[in-house]
């Protein structure tokens, strides 16, 4: 058969057009590929509408009784003891009241309270300037409120630190690895170039357990729901006098302090 | 061209040579990898079963392990489902490797083979063996 120029052109533009076309409009249409994700169960989960912390400082008397909560949550989260400030993780921390509650320190604070030193934490803002920020949505709010970290999706850009007007979030310079004393198997640990912070322990409250820090508190950290009326946190913040860090700037933190006071 | 047969049978031996790493791996019989199962749990199964079969397994799990990565971290839903009564959880370190846990004999093994390098161990820790 002899095929004239016309004919073979047409049939080499048509073989072209179904190269070009066939297999992606194949791929489109095909079942599964670009679905969602198939149906997930619900969670056996402790379940919130919004996760809160109060803190009640005069059920922290010693040192001893917050470093418990801080070496609970450094234990169960692999948190790397790394000696040079530059470099170290903190998820959870102490500070004095000027440098927790810059905005309202007049630099004449009563005795208590310059000898208190303040159990701060990821805020877990309502508004979050980190969330903002975040060029890869590595970091983002959840419907339960909390802000958590896809570490798998940062890049170390920590446009999220300069943000946090909190000093909640902690660069791995290094890899964190030589510095955990006691490795905990069930949890991961991060990996040089991600920045980490503390998330109210999503993992523990799904399976119906506390924060570690509460646990550990002995009732001086109070954790529920804040959209829940009956719910300890509220019942709290209904009853005592409490006040957030740097209110002023509208991140709307959810974590609360009472001072003092009854 | 006095010179013809000479040119003729450097340029065989030069094709030959040439073309021996080709010609090598076509016709020797590869070496294969030998992944090791047998771990305390899973030779104290009665019925040794993965949570999925072993040939999507084999041929899935990076695919399976990013869609839990996906449902856990960003979705928050952990539950891979109930077999025989047993909830299991979408979890690389306490799941997978609760069975296989020998991970350089299970996972090692065949990606070294495959060359490929994978960056799940960066963060996540091999219970058992604790290499860290």
């Amino acid at each position: 058969m002899s095929v004239d120029r016309r004919q073979f052109l047409k049939a080499a533009g048509a073989t072209g057009l179904l190269g070009l076309l066939g297999s992606p409009l194949f791929k489109i249409f095909a079942p599964g590929e670009l679905e969602a994700s198939p149906e997930l169960k619900e969670g056996m989960a402790k379940s919130a509408k919004r996760w809160a912390m109060v803190v009640d400082m005069k059920a922290f008397p010693t040192e001893e009784s917050y470093n418990k909560c801080i070496e609970a949550c450094n234990n169960i989260h692999n948190i790397p003891h790394i000696e040079n400030e530059k470099h170290e993780i903190k998820w959870i921390w102490a500070e004095k009241y000027e440098n927790a509650f810059p905005d309202s320190y007049n630099g004449y604070v009563s005795e208590s309270i310059e000898k208190m030193k303040f159990l701060v934490l990821c805020n877990n803002c309502e508004n979050p300037p980190c969330v903002r920020v975040c060029p890869t949505k590595a970091t983002f709010k959840r419907e339960d409120g909390i802000v958590v970290m896809d570490y798998h999706r940062c890049i170390g850009c920590r446009f999220c630190m300069a943000a946090c007007p909190y000093g909640a979030r902690s660069f791995n310079w290094r890899d964190p690895r030589p510095f955990i004393k006691n490795l905990n198997p069930s949890y991961p640990t991060r990996t040089k170039g991600v920045v980490e912070k503390c998330n109210f322990c999503a993992d523990r409250l799904y399976r119906g357990e506390l924060p570690a820090c509460v646990e550990a508190s002995n009732g001086a950290l109070i954790f529920g729901d804040l959209k829940d009326e009956n719910s300890n946190v509220r019942k709290t913040l209904r009853s005592k006098f409490t006040i957030t860090r740097k209110p002023e700037l509208g991140t709307f933190p959810g974590v609360y302090y009472i001072i003092g006071g009854s | 061209m006095p010179d013809k047969s000479k040119i003729f049978f450097l340029l065989v031996i030069f094709l030959v040579i040439v073309t021996s790493p080709f010609i090598y791996n076509m016709v020797r019989t590869p070496a294969g990898v030998v992944v090791k199962l047998n771990t305390p749990v899973i030779d104290n199964m009665t019925v040794k079963q993965c949570i999925l079969p072993k040939e999507q397994m084999i041929h899935d799990h990076m695919k399976i392990l990013n869609s839990w990565r996906d449902d856990v971290v960003r979705g928050n839903h952990r539950e891979f489902g109930k077999i025989d009564g047993v909830m299991y959880e979408k979890s690389l370190q306490l799941t997978c490797l609760h069975c296989h846990s020998n991970k350089s004999e299970f996972c090692d093994r065949c990606h070294t083979y495959a060359s490929v390098s994978v960056y799940c161990w960066d963060c996540h820790v091999a219970q058992k063996e604790n290499k860290l």
